[in-house]
């Protein structure tokens, strides 16, 4: 089914302290593609997402068993260049959190603190990357204001432009559209469809809708283990399992 | 009727709470209408930029002042970065374990422990063992371990207000962990740390304990030339004139402007704090 | 291989990270150091003077002619004096300000009523001292007909002005973490608030009053510039509260500056000294002991 995969997932377990929070986890994620990761609430799907760029290395007790291999290097391993990696994997929260500085500063900040100083190269590419998060024609005329004048939208592209800025393959959403009103949720998601030209990514959904109509590809995660891995479309049209069948079709969860 | 009389009860019971908070403020505005009315009509711009004269008995208080202020800023400039570091490892780095449990419980330990104390230690550590003297440095630095705790307290407080997803979102972007800090964490939490800070710095301001063996001195006909000299105070120099001075009566009036200078001093840290906090908070929003 | 940590910047990271680990054991060998200079400068005391005459001794009178003697109990009692004489004004006073603060004030009220507590937490003890020497003093001269106010009593009531704020906003705290179903509960068995308050909320929140009065207390212990200033600092055992006397703190101020380096009075207050630590320390660790145990449960 993949042909092209950018990450390879191997019997990947990890814990919370002496908790097991997923369970030998396979998975292969197809470049540039969109790939949707549902379940309910505690299934470890946001555990997963977090474990590809190693933001789970932030909590006290983390601990991770197996493979993932992105570009043939295995990330789990002491070694691993977690800067290196995290400027690879980008990432979007769930709640947008904009810095408090101007707009212009928040999208810079993944360029200086690598050491990019060249000014040039800086308004080039924030504007680059504010047209690529389709939010250049509302804040072209007002980079300098506080990124807090943003409306929740705006603050969620923002956010996606600050993580295009330093030129990631792959994207990581965290439910980037749960606290959006409607309006603000289908520019987002239009966009997911115009950046998986770009880049690769992976998204990680409450809403069973948003999942059918954004992703190419879907993962259904319950407690902590990965019970089906298909595309989108022949599993919301004829799941292999019962339970998957039962949670996208809303009968739990 | 049974309901009546527990209406009675409660009744009496808030006047009993609201006269226990009434007597608190009560307190506060006696002493500071007994020092303001008795303090007042000794302060003038002599009293402020003259030295004592006549063993003490008139003049002003000049050199007290700038004793005071010299401390103080030697306090800040060993106090300041020592409790912000010590906040930015517990906040930032350390691990819920033993060893941080260790750091907390000599934190709250030190900020227990009495002032006099601290002036023991300063005498035998500074004075004797390092062999500064009494001076205003020895003194300055007794004075920075004492201030240590609430410095630290504070500047924790601080850098717990600064929300998660600030270091979240550095560090998705690759910033390691010390460029998500100092970028992304410590700017926002500064001016929390030093309205807390100068709070920390006017009790300082304020003490004489610590002060008494290590480098405070009764009188001194000259200015203090550098860090290793002696000086005078406010806080010591009120006591002196309170309870030491030859003629006590006769420098009441002067203990009482001591008294008042030294009172609004305090004050006006305290006040430069919360404005510090009011301004820095209106620029970050900006 | 592009994706192994550089060298550089591991080492840099770990450099500031050990930085301020290294900072922050500063503060363990601050505590440690207070307590192992204070036990080293003791001991030469050890030498001429017996721990038994410290401990069991009220005769303090180090430049005597006759016989120096270093009783410490006559100061020691003193302390306890003065410090139990502010705790038994300032408890309550401060629990009911406390109560009202938490229970009664209107959010506006409460506002103000909390940095104004503060401001008497601000005020340099030295100045509180004054205020004994100018105010109160002469005030419990005349009421109780003595030719000076400068007591014990006079010292309790400074103390105790001093103790409060610590106590009203550790009291305050420990009131607003009790848990609103058991007032709700308390309530809506047609309790009244003033019930509601003496019968459960002060009782849920009594480990942390105790804690705060303890911590209170061990502030009082450790005061010098007040009890200096208004006890008078006469040296013998106290009979009654309108007593003159000299505590612990008072002792160590008047007498190191005066005292030669290196003599057995110069030990001899540091024997003083780690005496006054190790007891604030005891009533703090105390504190705060009750005070975790709260936590817990």
């Amino acid at each position: 089914m993949i042909k092209d995969p950018v990450i390879e997932v191997i019997d990947f377990n990890f814990y919370y302290g002496d908790k097991r929070a997923l369970t030998d986890v396979n998975v292969k994620i197809e470049k540039n593609s969109v790939t949707g990761i549902i379940g309910p609430s505690g299934c470890g799907k946001s555990t997963f997402l977090r474990s590809i760029n190693l933001m789970n290395n932030l909590i006290l007790g983390a601990r991770y068993e197996g493979k993932i291999m992105l570009d043939g290097e295995n990330i789990i391993h002491k070694d691993v260049d977690v800067v290196e990696l995290r400027r690879k994997v980008g990432m979007v929260f769930q709640k947008s959190n904009p810095f408090p500085k101007s707009i212009f500063e928040n999208v810079a900040y993944g360029l200086r603190i690598n050491g990019i100083k060249n000014k040039d190269l800086i308004s080039r590419r924030i504007e680059e990357s504010l047209k690529g998060a389709a939010l250049w024609e509302e804040v072209k005329d007002r980079l300098n204001a506080s990124a807090f004048d943003l409306s929740g939208g705006q603050q969620q592209r923002l956010c996606i432009a600050r993580a295009l800025a330093v030129e990631p393959d792959i994207l990581l959403m965290d439910e980037p559209a749960s606290a959006l009103d409607p309006t603000a949720t289908i520019k987002i998601e239009e966009l997911i469809q115009e950046l998986k030209k770009k880049y690769t990514i992976i998204i990680v959904t409450h809403n069973m809708q948003q999942a059918a109509r954004v992703s190419d590809y879907t993962a259904f995660f319950m407690m902590g283990k990965l019970i089906e891995y298909n595309r989108t479309n022949l599993m919301f049209t004829n799941p292999e399992f019962k339970i998957t069948e039962d949670y996208i079709t809303g009968r739990f969860g | 009727m049974k309901i009546d009389i527990n209406r009675i009860k409660e009744k009496i019971g808030f006047m009993i709470l609201t006269a226990c908070l009434l007597l608190v403020v009560l307190i506060i505005i006696v002493i500071f209408t007994n020092i303001l009315i008795n303090g007042y009509s000794v302060i003038n711009i002599d009293f402020l930029i003259k030295s004592p004269t006549q063993g003490m008995t008139e003049g002003g208080i000049m050199p007290a002042i700038i004793g005071t202020f010299l401390v103080t800023i030697i306090t800040a400039i060993f106090s300041i970065p020592l409790g912000m570091g010590c906040a930015i490892y517990l906040n930032e780095y350390a691990k819920q374990n033993w060893f941080t449990r260790l750091i907390r419980i000599s934190i709250r330990n030190l900020a227990g422990v009495p002032s006099i104390v601290y002036g023991l230690f300063g005498v035998v550590l500074f004075v004797q063992l390092m062999n500064i003297g009494t001076s205003v440095l020895a003194s300055g630095l007794t004075l920075s371990l004492m201030t240590l705790p609430m410095t630290i307290t504070a500047s924790e407080e601080a850098l717990k207000n600064i929300p998660m997803s600030f270091r979240e979102g550095a560090l998705a972007l690759g910033a390691t962990k010390w460029q998500a800090i100092s970028t992304n964490v410590i700017p926002y939490a500064i001016p929390g740390m030093l309205t807390g800070t100068i709070l920390g710095l006017s009790r300082a301001a304020g003490e004489t304990a610590p002060l008494l063996f290590t480098g405070v001195a009764f009188y001194l006909p000259y200015l203090p030339k550098g860090v290793f000299d002696q000086f005078m105070a406010l806080p010591y120099h009120l006591y002196i004139m309170a309870t030491q001075h030859h003629s006590i009566m006769e420098v009441r009036p002067i203990a009482y402007g001591t008294a008042m200078v030294l009172v609004a001093l305090v004050f006006m840290m305290n006040l430069g704090a919360i404005i510090l906090r009011y301004r820095l908070r209106k620029n970050r929003k900006e | 291989m592009k994706n192994r940590l550089p060298l550089s910047k591991k080492i840099k990271e770990a450099l500031i990270h050990g930085g301020f680990l290294v900072n922050a054991v500063l503060v363990i060998l601050v505590l440690l150091g207070i307590f192992v200079l204070l036990i080293w400068t003791s001991l030469p005391a050890f030498e001429q003077i017996p721990l038994k005459e410290f401990l069991f001794s009220s005769n303090w009178n180090p430049t005597s002619y006759v016989r120096e003697s270093y009783g410490m109990l006559s100061m020691l009692v003193s302390s306890l004096l003065v410090t139990l004489g502010a705790m038994i004004f300032a408890v309550p006073i401060s629990i009911g300000a406390a109560a009202f603060i938490s229970d009664l004030a209107s959010n506006r009220v409460r506002e103000i009523a909390k940095p104004v507590v503060e401001i008497l937490a601000s005020i340099p003890s030295v100045v509180i001292g004054f205020i004994g020497i100018t105010l109160i003093g002469p005030s419990i001269a005349k009421v109780f007909d003595l030719p000076d106010g400068l007591n014990a009593v006079n010292g309790s009531i400074l103390l105790g002005i001093m103790a409060m704020p610590t106590i009203i906003s550790l009291t305050e705290d420990a009131l607003k973490s009790v848990p609103k179903s058991y007032t709700e509960a308390s309530l809506a068995l047609g309790a009244t608030k003033w019930q509601t308050i003496i019968r459960v909320r002060i009782p849920a929140a009594s480990s942390g009053i105790i804690a705060a009065t303890m911590l209170g207390m061990g502030r009082a212990i450790g005061e010098t510039m007040t009890v200096l200033m208004a006890t008078g600092c006469a040296g013998a055992m106290p009979n009654s509260l309108f007593d003159s006397v000299k505590t612990m703190t008072s002792v160590i101020a008047i007498e190191l500056g005066e005292v030669a380096y290196g003599t057995a009075h110069y030990y001899a207050l540091f024997v003083v000294g780690l005496a006054l630590f190790l007891i604030t320390f005891a009533v703090n660790l105390a504190a705060e002991i009750i005070f975790n145990k709260k936590q817990k449960r």
